[in-house]
């Protein structure tokens, strides 16, 4: 806590990306659904920022907003701004989004498999990232895929350079995966659940080696996962996320150690833990994810709240129009702002 | 919930309800023009495990480590190559046709995925009919009156019968699968990761339902899953798997207290903890999981393990034993820090 506020005191952190009020929306059979709804955060450089949330809260959508890589021509940006490097990426041309991509933001997707050509060798694919940003030959690219993959702790790889993905493991895979996202120095990779799809023993493997190589580079890391032991084991800056938009922010030890919104409570206190009693009952959030077509403007955590006045608040008609705005509670820390998802507002 | 079941003899406290003796199951790999054998794939080798009425054993391995075709095994979906499945002391692996009809009764399975185990074209009526259909409840206002009473057990509300799957979220869909399982009042229930597919705080709710339901039917369950930590919380023993076989079984508090074997120290040190700043050391392990098809000779783990091995000692094969009461671990040079001591 007492470190936590030096650190704050100190000069103004430097920004690598700040993304301003985004909202994106889909065109659905059944009408457009906003699935990122006035999302704001911003990314320090060198830090790592968890983007943690259930399926369906908006995480993995804010992600493919920043890169642009949005379902087409379903899925727009309807407003807000990504800003990164002193450009607004939500209105660069398509050329320009080219080059950042792959170039100052790298991408790890969850599943190795189906983010690689399974009719390529590695080393091309890896090349074809070095060729499309950099001015250098295909021989130069080749060498250079060797020395990622070295980087990454591939073992042999001028041998496995030639191989093609069928031929690797689901953790060396992800290896090649995250060589390429790394291949052109970033400043920023953003990790969609990158562990997900893998075994616990590969997914310490794989944590430590984007710790390591984040220690050695420098880039800032957004990680998105539901899994809140890899934020916490991850993470300097959290967002939660539910139902498209943003229900608390701040530092890991503001969100893992004074949770504030009583959905960011509630989702601490379900995981089972190593120090818990066997065979007791855990808590519980009372009822389901909301689906995207039926939200209210009002606190969407509210149907799910355990305060007395949730079921009073949703039978007014601010729940249908009125937004609660986010509150900074310490310096940094945001949390919703409507007394019946906040936890200090609970009686007790 | 069905009371007219008199072939369920309460087994005797030291009768164990299911027992596992010298399990194998192999896979051929096929290859070539022939289509000839060209190899075994050992997805279990040689696994002997018991379970006790009312107990919840959990089985934890990586993919590919052979605990699902375990779960399968037990519940007959698979033929096991060689060993024995006793159920109540009747071995279930010899018996066919109508003589294997109760056993299916009395050991049901819970999937994965929600979704890819119900049939999208009927209604959660027809899905909780159909087992009780064919084991034997003929009147239809019977069927419909246990349905309704099964949904209730199971937290769903009595309109859900004309409903389909699809109209409910994933957790309400493994309730439902739940509901199917327990239907014809099974004593074992073989649970095949039943939450991994589940978001953080539906998950709870689901193994809450399952600790209220195995109190209240004295249910056993065999709980499949790779998180360590769910199944800490919800199981009585622990049986640690690695490339077919079980390297360590001992109740929940010994193997998490005093783990013997060292891929069990790797796996607990590698879940990752949602405490911000915790102070652990986490076991690395080196590689991969070798493939189950040419398993290296000797000691299946001992490449991948930090604790130094001759060459010599690495080709012998580890050996199984019971290092105190209930806790077994296979004890190998490269597996065991304190080798000398359980040699």
């Amino acid at each position: 806590m007492h470190q936590n506020l030096l650190r704050r005191d100190q000069a103004l952190p430097e920004l690598l990306l700040e993304v301003k009020d985004l909202q994106t929306a889909f065109d659905t059979d059944a009408g457009q659904v906003t699935a990122v709804d006035g999302v704001s955060f911003t990314v320090e450089k060198g830090k790592t920022l968890g983007l943690v949330g259930e399926s369906g809260c908006g995480k993995s959508v804010t992600a493919l907003s920043i890169i642009r890589l949005l379902p087409q021509p379903m899925g727009k940006i309807l407003g807000g701004q990504v800003l990164f490097g002193g450009k607004d990426l939500t209105t660069v041309c398509d050329e320009e989004m080219h080059k950042t991509r792959g170039g100052q933001i790298g991408m790890i997707f969850q599943e190795p498999l189906t983010a690689l050509n399974p009719v390529h060798r590695i080393g091309k694919q890896i090349s074809e990232v070095f060729l499309l940003h950099k001015d250098i030959s295909k021989k130069e690219a080749w060498d250079r895929s060797i020395d990622i993959l070295t980087k990454v702790g591939i073992p042999s790889p001028e041998i496995r350079v030639s191989e093609y993905p069928h031929q690797l493991s689901g953790g060396m895979r992800q290896r090649v995966v995250i060589a390429m996202a790394l291949a052109c120095k970033p400043s920023l990779v953003i990790a969609d659940e990158p562990t997900t799809a893998l075994d616990v023993t590969i997914q310490a493997q794989i944590l430590k080696l984007m710790k390591d190589l984040q220690a050695e580079m420098g880039m800032s890391i957004i990680m998105i996962t539901h899994d809140l032991g890899v934020i916490a084991e991850t993470c300097d800056d959290v967002v939660v996320m539910y139902a498209g938009r943003v229900a608390e922010k701040g530092s890991v030890e503001d969100i893992f150690h004074r949770p504030s919104h009583l959905y960011t409570k509630g989702l601490l206190n379900s995981i089972p833990r190593m120090e818990n009693e066997r065979k007791t009952r855990l808590e519980t959030i009372d009822g389901y994810v909301p689906g995207l077509l039926e939200l209210p403007v009002g606190a969407r955590f509210a149907p799910r709240s355990p305060h007395p006045d949730a079921a009073s608040y949703m039978a007014t008609a601010a729940y249908q129009s009125e937004r609660p705005g986010l509150v900074e509670i310490e310096p940094g820390h945001w949390v919703e702002d409507h007394p019946v998802v906040r936890v200090d507002q609970m009686p007790s | 919930m069905i009371s007219d079941n008199n072939s369920n003899n309460t087994p005797s406290a030291s009768e164990p309800l299911l027992e596992i003796k010298g399990l194998k199951k192999y896979f051929p790999v096929k290859g070539g023009v022939m289509l000839r054998t060209k190899a075994q794939l050992k997805a279990v080798d040689d696994v002997s495990l018991a379970i006790q009425p009312g107990e919840t054993l959990g089985l934890v391995g990586e993919s590919g480590c052979g605990k699902s075709t375990l779960g399968k095994c037990v519940c007959r979906l698979y033929d096991p190559t060689a060993g024995d499945i006793y159920f109540k002391g009747t071995a279930i692996t010899e018996l066919k046709g109508k003589a294997l009809k109760p056993f299916r009764r009395d050991i049901q399975m819970i999937f994965q995925d929600p979704v890819e185990s119900l049939n999208s074209r009927h209604s959660v009526g027809n899905i909780l009919e159909e087992p009780l259909l064919i084991h034997g409840v003929k009147s239809s206002g019977e069927r419909r009156k246990r349905v309704a009473k099964i949904l209730d057990t199971v937290g769903l509300s009595k309109d859900s019968v004309d409903r389909f799957p699809f109209e409910f979220s994933g957790g309400q869909r493994q309730r439902i699968g739940i509901a199917r399982a327990i239907s014809l009042n099974p004593q074992l229930v073989v649970c095949d990761e039943p939450v991994s597919a589940l978001d953080v705080s539906v998950q709870s709710q689901i193994l809450n339902l399952m600790m209220d339901l195995q109190k209240e039917f004295n249910l056993s369950y065999l709980f499949i899953a790779h998180d360590l930590a769910v199944v800490k919380h919800i199981s009585d023993r622990i049986a640690i798997m690695y490339l077919g076989k079980i390297v360590e079984l001992g109740s929940t508090d010994e193997i998490f207290q005093n783990p013997l074997h060292a891929y069990t120290k790797a796996l607990i040190s590698a879940i990752p903890v949602p405490e911000p700043h915790a102070k652990r050391e986490h076991i690395i392990l080196q590689g991969d999981v070798p493939s189950p098809i040419d398993p290296p000779p000797g000691c299946a783990f001992a490449k991948r393990s930090w604790i130094p091995c001759s060459e010599e000692d690495l080709k012998k094969p580890g050996e199984f034993k019971e290092v105190s009461p209930g806790h077994w671990v296979e004890v190998h040079p490269a597996t065991i820090e304190d080798y000398a001591k359980y040699a």
